[in-house]
């Protein structure tokens, strides 16, 4: 078991497989957008349909779990769970997924974490945000700002170690099935089908579900 | 009779025989063992989520979307401490901090 392979180095920054397929992530999503959004018209085509279907789930899930007042968040929500969906099922495609890297989960948790601060601090205020540490009682506010802290670290974590482990099994998996030509075809594909599919795309609901919860519980 | 001192004379005989780097590669390996001992909070704890989101799936079969998303949501959050456990394990197997 190795981390992500290192290709080079541009201005002393490494260029590594993480960031490469983020890159084609982000290029397949580009494409999506492109092909399922063109020529757009009154009555709807098959692509068109897909498209609206996509927005409109993701509008009635904000709308259910932060409330009609922040729709705004919708858009943010939406493109967090494309990329963690086809970064997390990456898996099937052959690529490592970029989610298996501390990197690229921490930045996206730490994200979830200065929006929470952010528009807490906007929606309540300067002195009902402090005040908010100082619930239920004066001397707890080490243990909101611990747990306040420990958000981003169990948000990246769990996502890390669950793409992590996946990635680890599937090799050790791959590895002891050299040699058997047949069987290294079959056997994996229920394997694929539960720690790519299945456990790829729980997660990456689990985390826009938990970034949504938090911020909503911070602005109210 | 053999008395607690002449045990760990016994052992530190034993471990003296090896290479410090081999010992401190085999305890790491057992302490990864151990540390995945931490799965079983979270698989005691994800069952009792499903087994209440059952119940309830029984009681109201009408607000089945809302109960399963609430438990996937539930059974996630038990899960991390599982992960913990889990990132320890793979650093003491693949980035050991002690060699």
């Amino acid at each position: 078991m190795e981390g992500p392979k290192i290709y080079g180095y541009i201005l002393g920054l490494p260029l590594t497989e993480t960031l490469v397929n983020t890159w084609i992530v982000m290029a397949i999503i580009l494409v999506m957008c492109y092909l399922l959004t063109r020529n757009m018209k009154k009555v709807p085509g098959k692509a068109q349909v897909i498209a609206e279907t996509i927005v409109t789930v993701m509008d009635n899930l904000v709308a259910q779990t932060m409330g009609k007042d922040k729709m705004g968040f919708a858009p943010y929500m939406l493109a967090l769970i494309m990329f963690l969906a086809i970064s997390n099922t990456a898996g099937i495609y052959g690529l490592r997924s970029p989610t298996a890297d501390l990197n690229c989960t921490v930045a996206l948790a730490l994200m979830t974490f200065f929006m929470t601060q952010f528009f807490g601090l906007k929606a309540k205020g300067l002195g009902g945000y402090l005040k908010g540490y100082l619930e239920p009682m004066p001397f707890l506010l080490p243990i909101n700002i611990i747990g306040e802290l420990a958000n981003p670290v169990s948000l990246s974590f769990r996502l890390f170690g669950n793409m992590l482990g996946g990635l680890i099994i599937m090799g050790l998996l791959y590895s002891a099935l050299t040699g058997f030509m047949f069987f290294a075809v079959a056997i994996p594909i229920p394997f694929h089908f539960y720690f790519d599919i299945f456990s790829g795309l729980l997660q990456s609901f689990i985390f826009t579900m938990l970034s949504m919860v938090f911020i909503s519980m911070a602005m109210d | 009779m053999i008395g607690d001192a002449n045990i760990v004379d016994f052992l530190l005989q034993f471990l003296n025989q090896f290479d410090g780097i081999d010992v401190i590669k085999a305890f790491s390996a057992v302490g990864a063992g151990l540390a995945m001992i931490a799965g079983i909070g979270p698989g005691i704890g994800q069952g009792f989520a499903a087994g209440k989101g059952a119940e309830a799936v029984g009681i109201r079969p009408a607000a089945q979307s809302d109960v399963i998303r609430t438990m996937l949501l539930g059974a996630a959050v038990a899960e991390t401490t599982g992960i913990y456990g889990l990132i320890v394990a793979l650093i003491l197997l693949f980035a050991n901090p002690f060699l």
